[in-house]
């Protein structure tokens, strides 16, 4: 019980710390805009599957590839690039945030 | 080459065998607590967990039937494709690094974190071992069907070596093997599908676009070879440049795509991924290399299937007078031999074994964890089972599922393995994800509510399957599907959203108010892993 008590007084700490609702603002922002990005990305992909198959059919210029290529290549290489964005961010910003809550630094 | 041994591909699959089951027996020595057991200890680098998920992700289902869809269809392969891939960013912003602060062994622990356990876990077990049967039914039919075509086996003790495989890996080596067995095989596939897309492309200057011009004209001249007109046959020929009849109403495209990108997120062998590794950076970080890794694979599988259109399709041995495959989803195999013979068809042919071996290990030791460590220890002993007991019931699961998973592989014989594959998806997507996104996100939801709208989300997505075309007129044999559509997701899913809000804002229990109030210590545990479960260390 004492171990959890701890606990609790520790997660208070936590809360009432200015970093942490900082760390939580900004990592939620982002977290979401990432998401949204994919989101819409891909479900405007599946509406063009479901609603236009004709243009991802186009040729691109004289060519035979047709648009549907580039497109859908670009949206896994957009899934590799915002999944790379976030690390890096997470590495650089949220980390130092988060070890020194872990610490129970002051500031 | 039904029917006849194929001895390359034996001498290499053999070579496998062996390699894994020293593993085996090595993790077997390691393997001595629950924690070694379920995660391998918490000990997993996050470039090696990344190779795991992704030899954990990328089944054997993926690599031959993608590409032979491709080859028969073109385009409409790279939307599956692209729907397998698009999960694992919105896993990584939203999910993986919570899993690894809040849980240690199974997402039950995650999604029951704040709520009464027995009901919560009790659904998450039944929800996983859905998801982990239909799968695993998938991947034995799979496994039954190639290993009669590339090893000239039949059908049964191909299904018997499997689960034979499985066990041992799993029942001895338990996540340390299972991990091992599948980054040998992501680096084998991966190693397998690079050299085929090369030397196909190599053929083309590396040009894409050569290649699809040549994919093009052997299309055209195909379909002008059945009596159709010239023009006629152009079209026929350049349809495989752009979607075709795969998805055909809006509805079932958009129910589709929902059902691949958040059924990733709902995966419970791949959610277990996350508790091996020591910390929510390493979470992070085997994120980011899946991801990569994976969706390196699958502009391969594309290429690999248009080159097969290319090397395949003139080759009466393999293809029928209409320049279809003679057998199913072997496209890939087949151009593996136009490439570089028999002993390269040996290779990629236990390479695609080696796959399957993978994947169904992972989802073996989800299902067994989900009874023994939520289930028995949790539901049943009320949290007093000491290990030894709850690893005993693991282990004897392991036994049952996999002498399950042989009976099922056989009585399923003839089912449509990419419809299997799909149907799982579309219950994760429509009970996990939603269960673990509003457990994770918002304070109002409650033990009522998690499990009224993670029943609601599973059982209407088997309705609806039942009631559709798959089942309802292809086995049942009705005359009308009364189910339109080809996938239920996009009912599903927002359905045990609803339900989960509706129940948890009309919820005055006592136990609500508990619920409620425990949101901000997770959410804290959450963020900053504060009070997580450590890495085991020997």
């Amino acid at each position: 019980m004492a171990e959890q008590e701890d606990r609790a007084a520790r997660y208070d700490e936590v809360l009432a710390d200015p970093r942490y609702q900082k760390l939580v603002q900004r990592r939620g922002r982002f977290t979401w805009t990432l998401s949204i990005i994919m989101l819409v990305a891909y479900f405007g992909y599946i509406a063009l599957v479901a609603f236009d198959k004709s243009l991802l059919a186009r040729p691109i210029g004289g060519d035979v590839t047709s648009l549907g290529i580039p497109v859908g290549v670009g949206l896994i290489l957009l899934a590799i690039l915002l999944t790379g964005l976030y690390v890096r961010r997470a590495n650089r910003d949220y980390d130092p945030l988060v070890d020194a809550l872990r610490r129970g630094d002051k500031e | 080459m039904s029917g006849n041994a194929n001895w390359p591909a034996i001498a290499i699959f053999a070579a496998f065998v062996a390699l894994t089951l020293a593993i085996t027996a090595w993790a077997a020595r390691r393997t001595k607590t629950r924690a070694d057991f379920y995660a391998a200890g918490g000990s997993v680098s996050g470039f090696r967990n990344g190779l795991a998920i992704a030899g954990d992700y990328m089944s054997a289902a993926s690599f031959l039937g993608i590409s032979s869809q491709i080859f028969g269809v073109g385009y409409d392969g790279l939307i599956y494709s692209i729907g397998f891939l698009v999960g694992w960013p919105l896993i990584l912003f939203l999910m993986a690094e919570r899993l690894r602060n809040l849980g240690k062994y199974t997402f039950a622990d995650v999604a029951s974190f704040r709520f009464a356990q027995a009901p919560v876990r009790s659904f998450a077990a039944v929800s996983t071992l859905a998801v982990v049967l239909f799968y695993l039914i998938a991947q034995m039919v799979g496994a039954g069907q190639l290993i009669t075509t590339l090893f000239g086996l039949n059908y049964l003790s191909a299904v018997i070596i499997v689960g034979t495989l499985m066990t041992l890996y799993v029942l001895f080596g338990g996540m340390i093997a299972t991990t091992w067995v599948q980054i040998i095989k992501a680096v084998l596939l991966l190693g397998c599908a690079t050299t085929m897309a090369f030397a196909v492309l190599l053929q083309f200057g590396f040009s894409p676009e050569a290649l699809f011009a040549r994919a093009v004209e052997v299309k055209t001249q195909l379909a002008a070879s059945t009596g159709l007109a010239a023009d006629a046959a152009a079209t026929k020929g350049h349809a495989i440049m752009g979607p075709g009849t795969f998805l055909t109403d809006p509805v079932s495209a958009i129910s589709f795509g929902m059902a691949l990108m958040f059924g990733t997120a709902g995966l419970p062998h791949i959610l277990m991924r996350f508790f091996t590794v020591p910390n929510a950076k390493q979470a992070r970080t085997s994120v980011l290399w899946a991801t990569g890794w994976i969706g390196y694979f699958y502009i391969l599988t594309f290429i690999i299937g248009f080159g097969a259109i290319v090397l395949v399709s003139n080759n009466p041995a393999w293809v029928d007078a209409s320049g279809a495959l003679r057998s199913n989803n072997m496209a890939a195999i087949h151009l593996a031999q136009a490439i570089g013979g028999n002993l390269f068809l040996g290779f990629v042919s236990a390479v695609a074994f080696a796959t399957i071996l993978a994947v169904v290990a992972g989802l073996t030791l989800s299902g067994a964890s989900a009874v023994s460590h939520d289930l028995y220890a949790t539901v049943i002993k009320k949290g007093r089972a000491n290990a030894a007991e709850e690893l005993r019931v693991s282990r004897i699961t392991v036994v049952a599922l996999a002498l399950l998973a042989i009976a099922l592989g056989v009585a399923f014989q003839k089912v449509n393995v990419a419809f299997m594959v799909s149907l799982a998806f579309a219950l994760a997507a429509s009970g996990n994800f939603p269960v673990l996104i509003l457990s994770l996100f918002w304070k109002g939801c409650t033990t009522r509510g998690v499990v009224a709208g993670g029943t609601v989300g599973v059982l209407l997505a088997l309705v609806l399957t039942i009631l559709s075309k798959s089942i309802w007129v292809d086995i049942l044999g009705s005359a009308k599907a009364i189910f339109p559509f080809m996938s239920p997701t996009i009912f599903s899913m927002p359905a045990a959203f609803l339900t989960i809000w509706l129940v948890s804002r009309f919820d005055n229990s006592p136990r609500a108010a508990v619920d409620r109030e425990g949101y901000l210590h997770q959410r804290i545990r959450a963020e900053t892993g504060i009070g997580a479960a450590g890495a085991s260390h020997h």
